[in-house]
């Protein structure tokens, strides 16, 4: 039984711990609003880029020199894995989420006897992945400097995956992060950047039928627009990710402040007793002394 | 008075623009192109330069980007940039970067093709430079 003194220490360390998860919590909260805040505003812009993309990949369709981003080296023999995770811990599942839906997935190109490679984006998966499959890791992407996410970072990214591309460094690329549903749930998610699928042409509007006249052609705007796109869909990624992040971490945290609060709870119910225990020890002490006399 | 259409300037980061205007100027990779409502459908890239949006108002805007597309319908345009900022809070710094970048871009290019690329951006760049920063 540790002594009063040893359970006053031990719920005053309690409660500073559920101060500073306290804290932590807030700040999750305040840069979870400001992360969907950036997340929504990047929504326009990909919404555009996709209608426009199918616009244009319908009129370039016929001639048959689509390039080779969309339509892939015909092969799937090396695989490239775009792993993005969050920079710092703490956040409940939320990286090891990810990289477990990496790793498994890595497992069954490996199984199926493709080469794979990997891109680490963000160190906690880096540090996750690197136990099995330090080897498979070709370079990773350092964010932690990073203070508000910006298309340039996305667009680096993008950069260095294209320029391997272009060197027949890999025939298909993956992009692995987690999808931001709501604070509590995060999904982790699979999508196929290279060779990228174009969306079906949208239907509604009235640019449906309209003939476009283009400047330069359209095989040319279209090399142009393809490594956009990537750079604009490793962004929303990046977004989704910092927005599930400070979720996963808001939730995470709030349950370790309601644990410490319980703890605390506890701590004391024995404090107390344990006081109680040692006040009628002395009155039975001082009792018994009297009557002795 | 002019008919009025739906224009919309698009950032990765942020919408901008999205409101009924006159006439906008993009600086397209072919030459600078006015539009107005009603105009043929187009699909054009657009260099890093000025585009200069004159509202129903009458008043003129001024924003600075760096590359993208222009989207043109007879009922609207859209200019996807891959970013884009209003003149008067250009950072100088920024642009002064980005031509240092472009320079070195031109030094690093292996093959002709991409010097040629990367000479015609760094241009792109100065001119712009030039355009927005009073000397």
């Amino acid at each position: 039984m540790p002594s009063l003194k040893e359970l006053r220490n031990r719920i005053a360390s309690v409660k500073a711990t559920q101060k500073i998860t306290k804290a932590m919590q807030m700040v999750a909260a305040a840069k979870l609003r400001r992360a969907q805040e950036a997340a929504e505003a990047a929504r326009p812009y990909s919404q555009r880029m996709g209608a426009v993309l199918a616009n244009i990949t319908a009129a370039v369709g016929d001639g048959g020199d689509a390039p080779a981003l969309m339509t892939g080296t015909g092969k799937d023999d090396v695989h490239l894995l775009v792993v993005c995770t969050a920079e710092r811990g703490l956040c409940g599942g939320f990286n090891s989420q990810i990289a477990r839906f990496a790793r498994d997935h890595i497992r069954r190109l490996l199984a199926a006897g493709k080469t794979v490679k990997i891109i680490c984006v963000g160190k906690k998966g880096y540090d996750i992945l690197r136990r099995d499959y330090g080897s498979l890791i070709i370079d990773r992407i350092d964010l932690r400097e990073v203070k508000t996410l910006g298309f340039v970072n996305a667009d680096a990214i993008a950069k260095k995956v294209i320029s391997l591309f272009n060197e027949g460094q890999f025939d298909v690329a993956t992009l692995f992060y987690s999808e931001f549903k709501s604070v509590i749930s995060q999904v982790p998610t699979a999508q196929q950047i290279i060779p990228g699928a174009a969306p079906a042409v949208a239907q509604d509007d009235a640019a449906g039928g309209a003939i476009y006249e283009y400047e330069p052609e359209p095989g040319a705007i279209l090399s142009d627009l393809i490594p956009r796109n990537i750079s604009v869909q490793i962004f929303r990624a990046l977004l989704e990710n910092a927005a599930g992040e400070m979720g996963a971490k808001m939730s995470a945290m709030d349950n370790a402040t309601r644990n410490a609060g319980d703890m605390i709870n506890k701590l004391s119910i024995t404090y107390n007793r344990q006081r109680q225990a040692q006040i009628t020890k002395e009155l039975i002490e001082i009792i018994s002394g009297a009557e002795a006399l | 008075m002019a008919e009025a259409f739906q224009f919309e300037l698009v950032s990765p980061e942020r919408l901008l623009v999205s409101e009924k205007i006159e006439s906008v100027v993009i600086p397209a990779t072919e030459g600078e192109m006015t539009v107005m409502a009603n105009h043929a459908p187009v699909m054009t890239t657009v260099k890093p330069g000025v585009v200069t949006v004159k509202t129903v108002g009458g008043q003129e805007e001024r924003y600075v980007v760096f590359g993208g597309f222009a989207d043109i319908l007879p009922t609207g345009c859209t200019l996807l940039a891959e970013s884009a900022t209003a003149v008067k809070h250009i950072d100088r710094a920024d642009l002064a970067q980005r031509i240092q970048d472009a320079r070195e871009d031109v030094a690093d290019a292996k093959d002709d093709h991409s010097r040629t690329k990367a000479e015609e951006f760094l241009h792109q760049l100065t001119t712009l430079e030039g355009a927005v920063i009073p000397a």
